[in-house]
């Protein structure tokens, strides 16, 4: 269970940038809860995730992983817990290093780090067997630098990556949003799909609205640092596009502004 | 004329062990850390020091290396725990290490005497001059290191330092603490420099407060010879031991090509402004390929 308690976030505080990113933000996750969440350009939605993963210290309030308190835990301690990618598909890699590197690397997430090897061979079969299940082909080319990838290659590994060992909390922040419509979907079936064999506590950020509604089992919108809108299970199904919008006047007084916002 | 190439190649294998440690900086976290200038000379100041006052010289040796790492850890912390940008961390490493080394010599020059080095001992038990004796120790040296960094960068730390270089926001996200990876990266890359200035100090029998000046641009200029020869070859060296053992043979070529050029009447005090100039011609061409690449992409439009 993951409980974030009255998180605010301002960032340049003092100077004439000063922006409320977060503003009391109190949100609980329950286990196996997967919840997207979307919102308009600056709403807070990428400042969310990075406090709970601890890029930024948070200001006020408090980030609870399971009964611990991990609010003043370092981003590298906190690793241990979270599964994360990013929109960026050059973030989650490091393009220089095979994938079966990436993985290794990957799968001792938060663990201590020694002088054994860093691949091992019982770990390649493992690799092998999950690059397969992507069904990219990339189990062929595991001694391959990663910067010889495609961006959507690109995430589904390090989508492989941040679960390969299981996280407490996976975070996707607009995983697809780099990618073209295709590859996208296929990133996106990919996520459904370990997500849902794992039973995976997922954050998952979206610019689809379509995608916001058909996955997951609650949806939450976010607007000026706050969550205007919380929904879940069968009210949450049953929605559609039109009604989100139209949700989302009601709560903010405005209309939704995401350059990147798909509708269908 | 052959003499001079045979002792340089001694030189440049000695100096090489230098090449790996900044290889381990420039190639791997894209540093380029001048506190090796320090460190280098540091390793000399120390080991002539040491062996002079009567310690074996291979202790010395070990000491050199651990002198040049502590003074990497110095680096370290003020660029990864402070935030100092590695180049001015660097400097102020180098800055001060010029004081302290006056401070350990006591002067600005000790030579070893008649005191034992690891080369005349060798030379002594095998009967090989000094220069082949110089030549066989220090390839022994250089392939053990070689070895040993091929092994520690496969292994988890190692790769983890890597990736630090890679994508330093993936490591993170990944638990590890790239302050930690970078100090360590600089202990190592100073530990290497020091101990090959305790080397440099025993095959030339002195130790001098000046001896490391110009370190990283040697350094630098030997990585983009080395670079030059891989691709050259035709498995263009892409894995990483036969880089590492280009980084050496790079460093070879330099003092070969420095012998060459002072035989050739260079005044030998040119031969830093010719070192500057090989690094800035490398660095720059793979930036001017690319401008004309995209310069010869560009199309007028229209027809696709
Ligand atoms: N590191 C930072 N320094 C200063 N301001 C920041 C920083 N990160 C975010 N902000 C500001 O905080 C606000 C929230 O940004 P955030 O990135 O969380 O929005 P978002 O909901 O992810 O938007 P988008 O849809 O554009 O990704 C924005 O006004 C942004 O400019
Ligand atoms: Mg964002």
């Amino acid at each position: 269970m993951l409980e974030l308690k009255h998180v605010t976030k301002t960032f340049n505080k003092g100077t004439v940038n000063e922006k409320v990113a977060l503003d009391d933000i109190s949100l609980t996750l329950e286990d196996g809860d997967f919840v997207t969440v979307i919102g308009g350009n600056g709403a807070g939605k990428s400042t969310m995730l990075n406090m709970i993963s601890g890029v930024y210290p948070v200001d006020r309030g408090q980030i609870v992983l399971d009964g611990n308190d991990i609010t003043h835990l370092s981003e590298p301690k906190r690793a241990r817990y979270l599964g994360r990618v990013f929109q960026d598909p050059m973030l989650g890699t490091a393009a220089d290093m095979q994938i079966e590197e990436n993985l290794a690397l990957a799968a001792r997430r938060g663990q201590r780090r020694g002088l054994s090897w860093n691949v091992t061979r019982e770990e390649r079969e493992l690799f092998r067997e999950r690059l397969a299940s992507l069904g990219l082909g990339l189990e062929d080319r595991m001694g391959d630098k990663v910067g010889l990838l495609s961006g959507g290659q690109r995430q589904a590994l390090t989508l492989l990556m941040a679960t390969i060992k299981q996280p407490d909390v996976l975070l996707l922040d607009e995983h697809t949003a780099a990618l073209d419509p295709k590859t996208a979907k296929l990133v996106l079936g990919i996520t459904e799909r370990i997500v849902g064999d794992a039973h995976l506590t997922t954050l998952m950020v979206t610019h689809n609205m379509h995608d916001a509604i058909r996955l997951g089992n609650r949806l939450i919108m976010m607007d000026t640092g706050r969550i205007i809108y919380d929904v879940r299970g069968e009210e949450k199904a049953r929605l559609t596009v039109p009604e989100l919008l139209q949700k989302f006047e009601e709560a903010s007084g405005g209309e939704l502004d995401n350059d990147r916002m798909l509708l269908g | 004329m052959l003499l001079a190439l045979q002792g340089a190649v001694s030189q440049g294998i000695l100096w090489g062990v230098m090449t790996l440690g900044v290889y381990i900086t420039f190639k791997l976290l894209d540093i380029a850390d001048m506190s090796v200038d320090g460190t280098l000379a540091l390793g000399g100041c120390v080991c002539a020091v040491a062996v002079t006052g009567g310690m074996d010289p291979k202790l010395a040796l070990l000491l050199a290396l651990l002198a040049g790492a502590a003074a990497g850890g110095v680096t370290g912390i003020l660029h990864a725990a402070f935030d100092i940008p590695s180049i001015l961390a660097g400097i102020l490493t180098m800055i001060s290490l010029w004081s302290i080394n006056l401070h350990i010599m006591g002067k600005s020059n000790v030579p070893l005497l008649a005191h034992p080095t690891i080369f005349s001992q060798f030379a002594a038990a095998t009967g090989l001059s000094q220069t082949m004796a110089t030549t066989v120790i220090g390839l022994v040296i250089a392939v053990v290191l070689v070895a040993l960094l091929y092994w520690f960068f496969g292994t988890e730390i190692g790769a983890a330092l890597r990736a630090t270089g890679n994508n330093e926001h993936m490591v993170r996200a990944l638990g590890v603490d790239t302050r930690m990876t970078k100090l360590l990266a600089l202990m190592i890359s100073n530990g290497l420099a020091g101990f090959a200035g305790g080397l440099v100090c025993q095959s030339q029998k002195y130790a001098d407060i000046g001896m490391g000046t110009g370190t990283i641009v040697i350094g630098l200029a030997a990585i983009v010879i080395g670079e030059v020869l891989g691709q050259l070859t035709p498995g263009k060296l892409r894995s990483f031991g036969s880089r590492l053992v280009a980084a050496v043979v790079g460093t070879v070529i330099y003092f070969l090509i420095r012998a060459i050029v002072l035989q050739m009447g260079m005044d030998a005090n040119d031969m830093k402004l010719l070192s500057a100039i090989i690094v800035a011609v490398a660095l720059s061409i793979p930036v001017l390929v690319g401008r004309a690449r995209t310069r010869a992409l560009w199309s007028k439009g229209g027809e696709v």
